[in-house]
């Protein structure tokens, strides 16, 4: 399978149009990120950091693109009202890969601090883009980044600057959308039943700022998505970057999203990652903790059953001493889903006083669900305190049955033993009013009525 | 209210017990006693249907109603409770939770519309006095992180809360302390009625002389070989389970 020449065709037909229709500071790394991705081809498993998740046969098929940037007729704000009790955001959309900017939000950022379209942000302000922009993403490493760097066209900026800590949460719905539109040529256009995008996303946290962002992936329609994100977050001295991601899709979403994290002295990340519903997911995480004192930590969820597959990829690198790394990932598989986690912390040479821990824990329901795990510890410093480990298993039969004997039927018994399991990662979160929310949406998600996605459950 | 007639159980390959035959009445509280291995927990975990053991020969009735044809859940909504001697550990279950959940699923096995919120908290904080449990650890996970006496309260507090028919408790006096051993003995009489029955295992007199039971019964190698009163308990205490063996090889 040659799954990588449509792109590469699509590319060189396209080029002209895929930069009109960008920013300056995104076209500048485009070519560079082409050779990168014709010299890398799609990850096949071979690729040690793809090899639970079949790339090629994911980019196989066509999709469709929307390169001329065609607006999706679709208002989010009348469509999508958040009503997560006492939980007041400052809600932004982004549609498909475009921020939606026809309405403004209701919310009041403190001075300075951006949230807008990528691009937009790109011709503004084209000093601050340029020093962030694919910094951290590098092309030559990874060709999905290359990819995504070679056909983004837009995305989201949230741009904190130094001193400032936002306080209310911003929420950003990121909804996938492609209603029937007459028929227009393939390849350019939004059409059909398929489509592909390319999402970026750029989060800088300068010094001493504070920012807590919750992107809620949805689907708006009953199509065949193939999705993109690159996040590139920069985290200053002593800032705060809290950034919950969850996704909230159907069977038919393709999701490949790598998301690079860099922190200076003294900050601290939280990144959560919550897989409710979904077709096929593949979340990368590379953490690279420059400054002494950093912390973060690294929390992600899975529920999956059916078909669905998970794999979530983590790398934290521990460049300097002081630094704390903490990372919980738990899955629930059932029917035949697949799950797969893979975390590497790696400590540096001369990284004294890491204090690192890596728990990775599984139940699968069936015996036809598979679980691949691989925790890795890698430790080049000799005065570090670091853990590793996983587990993968079935519910506890003498809690079961200790519960049937109160009379809980056996279905309810499971369902309360997985709700709990995966609540442990949900407590993680910070925000009181998210965390309950999740909470119940985990409950409905295990009780199956959350089967497919009718919109946004968080928010609607 | 049960009958138990010629009940045999194994686990694995190995027979446990060998032929018992139980009635017992509304109102009545029996002891069962033996040496240890003689069969006590198995007849325990056989009566509430715990699936690691299989019964080979025999029946048991409830209420009129087969009990080895229903499944634990529903044992337990017939009104059949066990207080475990090693009672579980369930992490991020709170107690809350957990109780309202089973009292629900009782009253909707008995046609019973949900208890409501504040109804719940208030029957919670009522029923937790009887043990003298704290009012913190109803927000804990269930029996996570409890002292070996908070476990044990815990049992007596969720039969207290399931308010069931025909309570079993297995070896609850096992490593109580004196008081708590009194807190857990005056629950279970304060919750004793006319309509309701209990089945104490234990080892000891000293539950015993709490408790009062009507019939002691001693369990040896899988069957019941004697059965007496009060003072068929003192003698055991006295003299140990040796002459009993005798008796009954």
């Amino acid at each position: 399978m040659n799954s990588e020449a449509q792109y590469i065709d699509l590319f060189q037909q396209c080029r002209t149009m895929i930069c009109d229709n960008s920013a300056e500071v995104m076209n500048a790394v485009r070519e560079a990120a082409f050779e990168d991705f014709q010299r890398l081809g799609l990850p096949t498993k071979k690729v040690e950091r793809y090899r639970y998740t079949d790339i090629p046969k994911i980019f196989a098929p066509d999709y469709g693109l929307n390169l001329k940037r065609l607006r999706i007729p679709v208002n989010p704000y009348d469509a999508f009202r958040c009503d997560v009790p006492n939980l007041s955001t400052n809600l932004y959309f982004v549609v498909n890969d475009m921020f939606y900017d026809e309405e403004k939000p209701k919310g009041h950022l403190p001075e300075g601090v951006v949230v807008d379209s990528l691009r937009k942000f790109s011709d503004e302000h084209p000093e601050i883009v340029s020093k962030y922009y694919g910094k951290i993403a590098k092309t030559n490493a990874d060709s999905v980044t290359a990819l995504n760097t070679m056909l983004a066209q837009d995305g989201l900026v949230v741009y904190v600057p130094k001193g400032v800590k936002v306080e209310k949460t911003v929420q950003v719905i990121n909804i996938l959308s492609l209603p029937l539109t007459p028929s227009k040529k393939r390849g350019n256009s939004p059409e059909g039943d398929s489509l592909m995008l390319n999402r970026r996303v750029l989060v800088i946290v300068e010094n001493e700022a504070q920012i807590r962002l919750l992107f809620c992936d949805h689907a708006a329609d009953d199509r065949d998505f193939l999705t993109t994100q690159v996040v590139e977050a920069f985290v200053g001295e002593e800032s705060q970057l809290e950034l919950y991601c969850l996704e909230e899709t159907h069977y038919k979403n393709l999701r490949v999203s790598n998301v690079y994290i860099e922190q200076q002295k003294n900050s601290t990340v939280k990144h959560n990652v919550i897989t409710l519903h979904n077709g096929t997911t593949r979340n990368q995480t590379d953490v690279s903790l420059l400054g002494e004192g950093a912390s973060c930590g690294l929390y992600g969820c899975v529920i999956a059953d059916k078909q669905q597959h998970v794999d979530n990829n983590t790398l934290i690198v521990h460049h300097v001493a002081q630094c704390q790394s903490n990372e919980l990932y738990k899955y629930v598989l059932d029917d035949q889903s697949v799950g797969a986690f893979a975390g590497r912390v790696l400590v540096k040479h001369g990284a004294q006083k890491t204090e690192s821990q890596m728990r990775n824990q599984n139940l699968c329901a069936t015996r036809e669900a598979r679980m691949f795990t691989q925790p890795m510890l890698e430790i080049y410093a000799d005065d570090v305190k670091c853990a590793h480990g996983s587990t993968v298993g079935q519910l506890n039969d003498a809690a079961v049955f200790y519960m049937q004997q109160r009379g809980i039927s056996l279905e309810q018994a499971r369902l309360l033993l997985q709700v709990a399991f995966i609540n442990e990662v949900i407590d993680q979160i910070e925000l009181v009013p998210l965390r309950d929310r999740l909470h119940y949406l985990v409950e409905k998600r295990f009780r199956g009525e959350l089967s497919k996605c009718e919109g946004c459950k968080l928010c609607r | 209210m049960l009958e138990v007639k010629n009940l045999h159980a194994r686990i694995g390959d190995k027979e446990i017990l060998k032929g018992i035959d139980l009635v017992m009445k509304p109102g009545e509280t029996h002891a069962v006693m033996g040496p240890n291995g003689s069969g006590k927990s198995t007849l325990s975990a056989v009566l509430v249907g715990n699936p690691l053991y299989e019964v080979t020969e025999g029946e048991a009735q409830f209420n009129g109603k087969n009990l080895l044809e229903m499944t634990p859940d529903a044992r337990a909504n017939e009104g059949i409770f066990l207080s475990f001697q090693y009672p579980v550990e369930i992490p991020g279950v709170s107690m809350t939770n957990f109780l309202k959940t089973a009292i629900n699923e009782k009253r909707k096995y008995q046609g019973l519309p949900e208890l409501k919120a504040a109804d719940f908290m208030k029957l919670m904080n009522e029923k937790r006095q009887i043990v003298e449990l704290d009012s913190k650890f109803t927000r804990r996970s269930v029996n996570e992180g409890f002292s070996g006496g908070e476990k044990k309260r815990n049992e007596i507090f969720q039969m207290a809360m399931l308010e069931p028919k025909l309570a079993i408790l297995d070896e609850t006096d096992s490593g109580l302390d004196v008081d708590a051993m009194r807190i857990v003995a005056e629950g279970v009489n304060k919750l004793r009625t006319a309509d309701n029955c209990r089945i104490v295992i234990t080892h000891y007199d000293r539950l015993l002389e709490m408790i009062r039971p009507d019939v002691v019964h001693i369990l040896y190698n899988g069957k019941i070989v004697k059965t007496g009163g009060m003072e068929l308990a003192q003698e055991i205490q006295k003299r140990g389970y040796d002459w009993i063996k005798g008796e009954a090889e």
